[in-house]
């Protein structure tokens, strides 16, 4: 179906990009072969490190005309092997593209190149009294990657996700043609939104090279509740109270005591409290302090009224980089407390998140089988990871299909959907494809097509 | 057993601009908040109540609103205490200030140990808690890495000289400045918060001293005078590396031989 990359393949992308930007054979570090998950493994005939939107459209000129698969990686730093080539071929990487270009403050937009880190970009616009809301916990993501996987992060209860701050795109075509969807505007309705079917669309219609995004005031106060509770099931329960009282946090998370002692173990950092059982993690921002307060109070004494031990108030830089550092190491907290993991980044409606976890906990029972989860509560986006410990690499298996099945068919049932905010990639579109049923992926399928005919771009990724 | 907490409120934000005319910190529409030090102080304290029994009591000095440090103290488990304002206080150098605190505890009770944190965020000179011990008359240690146990009127712990720790035991009443990261402050609780009433922190002024000498105190008690304050040079120098990982790492070696780290 594709044509293996030849000597005078590597010849012409050298001489595109560089001799020192072309690697291939040995050259290529092992790391290329997988995500930060691992799991899906492929060793890319070549990897080649771009700096422009032109070197990119003449790689694609040539992968279109030879029949030759393009990966497009940024951090590597995905979970579901949506940045593997499994199907070989040249593996794009954008690191290299990290420059932010443009600040625009009459139209309260940034201009990046996609291999910008999320924290780079988060520490730019906080600089120049800015916000960047979208705030997913890895924060070494690029922007490129956040935007293919429409990446949401804990801020998305107030500000929503990645999707909502993305303006235009500059991207390249599988042919090589550069175009731009979207502009420097509030307001669209021209036509179809093409801009919105390349984010989420995890590198597989197009490349994204420059985003404009949408940035807000920096809030000017910030402070957070960690909030005890005596058991899990009382925390996630008084999520959809929260929500109802109308003040909306900037983030709600839940988090176990078991999860926060990986996190201990993991950074070799305590935590300032650990004697309960279950704790959810608020944060609030506004411009002055009393209206923040005011918002904190009313939650601080809905969630006393309705079980919580206690509110323990996070507001200083110190007390909540002891909290939100912890919260932003749990999954490789999890990861190191296990000899393998996979998993399920499931959402479902928030008055829903209770039924799931107290599910997903008789599943862990029923399968004998370690199922630590945290998450997004305020959105209902959980990250739940089932634990290979000591299991035989056939009873992992045998036990993670069924676990995986079990948990995506409750998501179904509970109006919920296969992944809030790691994608599909290689790994989740079975159940894709179980969740939405033949005609949504057909549509997908030939929306593909209208954009890749040749089908070189990120082969295998989102659609069985 | 009593212990006695010293806390200081600092600027918010490290952050903070020097007026560079006047030499002054630029302190407007800047929020404080507690040395950050001084959390470790206050929880060592807090821990050892909950093993030995007593009560904690926090101590600042400064202006007014600095009584927020020691609500914020109350607000993580303290059962009380005092802020030492007074006019008369204003432009203390680290002499003047220990002098000050130093009477403000003779005023405010009798305490078995005295916990204060290595420095502050804003003064940095480690040298109040030193010099408090010194005007009360009792022995002092600094750098505290741990509390081992309290056997009678004694006191064990651990500090660091640097390259060596030390196990000593100490006799109470005492002063320790315990070292930053030794432990995991507890947060402020908001349930402290709503119970917190007037009645559980003092203020005290310079006319309920025992000593009445206006020269012993603020500018006048002061043997140091600060010439000027600047803020220091930035240094946002960024290096790239390129090259295999191999070489990179080999780069990042030599760099870091170089500039002496290891």
């Amino acid at each position: 179906m594709y044509n293996q990359i030849t000597k005078e393949d590597i010849k012409v992308l050298r001489d595109i990009v560089g001799v020192e930007h072309v690697l291939y054979g040995d050259a290529i570090s092992a790391d290329y072969a997988h995500d930060e998950l691992g799991g899906i493994e492929k060793m890319p005939d070549v990897l080649v490190r771009v700096h422009t939107t032109e070197e990119i459209s003449s790689i694609m000129k040539l992968a279109w005309e030879r029949v030759i698969p393009v990966t497009v990686r940024g951090s590597g730093t995905g979970l579901v092997g949506s940045a593997v080539a499994v199907e070989g071929g040249i593996l794009m990487e954008t690191t290299g593209m990290n420059q932010i270009l443009e600040l625009d403050k009459d139209n309260l937009t940034v201009t990046v190149q996609p291999g910008v880190l999320l924290m780079e970009l988060a520490a730019f616009a906080e600089q120049n009294d800015f916000l960047y809301p979208p705030d997913p916990g890895e924060k070494s993501a690029t922007i490129g990657g956040n935007i293919s996987t429409n990446a949401g992060g804990m801020r998305a209860v107030k500000y929503g996700v990645t999707r909502d701050y993305v303006r235009a795109l500059t991207v390249v075509m599988p042919n090589g043609e550069i175009l731009t969807l979207g502009g420097k505007v509030a307001k669209n309705s021209s036509g179809y939104s093409l801009k919105d079917l390349v984010i989420g669309s995890e590198g597989t219609l197009c490349i994204i090279t420059e985003a404009v995004l949408k940035l807000v005031p920096l809030p000017k106060v910030s402070v957070s509740l960690l909030v005890p509770f005596p058991d899990m099931k009382s925390a996630i329960e008084s999520v959809p109270q929260i929500m109802r009282s109308k003040v909306i946090p900037t983030a709600v998370e839940y988090m176990s005591r078991d999860t926060i002692l990986f996190s201990e173990s993991y950074l070799g950092k305590k935590f300032p409290d650990t004697k309960n059982d279950a704790y959810i993690l608020l944060t609030f921002d506004g411009n002055t302090r009393f209206q923040v307060e005011e918002d904190m109070k009313i939650v601080a004494e809905l969630c006393l009224s309705i079980g919580a031990i206690d509110a323990y108030i996070v507001d200083t830089e110190e007390r909540k980089k002891s909290v939100w550092s912890a919260r932003g190491a749990f999954l490789e907290a999890i990861k190191a407390s296990t000899t393998e993991m996979d998993e399920c980044d499931v959402v479902v409606p928030v008055n829903q998140i209770d039924e799931f976890i107290k599910f997903t906990h008789a599943l862990s029972k029923e399968m004998n089988v370690r199922i630590p989860s945290f998450g997004h509560a305020g959105d209902g986006n959980l990250h739940i990871y089932i634990c290979r410990d000591t299991l035989s690499q056939t009873k992992w298996e045998e036990t993670l299909e069924k676990c995986f099945a079990r948990m995506y068919d409750k998501a179904k049932e509970l109006g919920g959907l296969v992944s809030g905010e790691h994608g599909i990639g290689y790994a989740k579109k079975e159940y894709l494809k179980d969740l939405y049923g033949e005609t949504p992926i057909a549509l997908m399928r030939g929306i593909k097509k209208v954009f890749d005919e040749k089908n070189i771009l990120n082969p295998g990724k989102i659609m069985c | 057993m009593n212990i006695l907490v010293c806390v200081k409120q600092v600027p918010g934000s490290t952050n903070v601009e020097v007026d560079p005319v006047t030499g002054v910190l630029k302190r407007d529409g800047i929020e404080s908040k507690m040395n950050p030090y001084d959390l470790y102080a206050i929880e060592t304290a807090l821990s050892l109540v909950q093993t030995y029994g007593g009560k904690v009591d926090a101590l600042t000095m400064g202006p007014p609103q600095a009584k927020s440090v020691i609500i914020e103290a109350i607000c993580m488990g303290a059962d009380g205490g005092a802020v030492l304002t007074d006019r008369k206080f204003a432009g203390a150098d680290v002499l003047a200030t220990a002098y000050t605190i130093s009477q403000g505890i003779k005023r405010t009770g009798n305490y078995d140990i005295i916990f204060c944190g290595k420095q502050t965020t804003d003064g940095d000179t480690a040298q109040v808690g030193a010099e408090v011990a010194e005007f009360l008359g009792i022995p002092n240690v600094s750098n505290v890495l741990a509390i081992e146990k309290i056997e009678g009127e004694q006191i064990y712990l651990t500090a660091s000289l640097d390259e060596k720790n030390v196990t000593m035991s100490v006799k109470m009443p005492c002063l320790i400045s315990v070292d930053g990261d030794i432990n995991s402050p507890r947060l402020p609780s908001y349930k402290r918060k709503q119970s917190v009433t007037d009645d559980m922190v003092k203020m005290v002024t310079f006319a309920n001293f025992e000593d009445q000498n206006p020269e012993h105190y603020g500018l006048n008690g002061s043997a140091t005078q600060v010439e000027k304050i600047f803020p220091p040079e930035k240094n946002t120098e960024k290096r790239v590396f390129s090259g295999t990982t191999q070489e990179q790492t080999e780069a990042l070696f030599s760099l870091i031989c170089d500039c002496k780290m290891i």
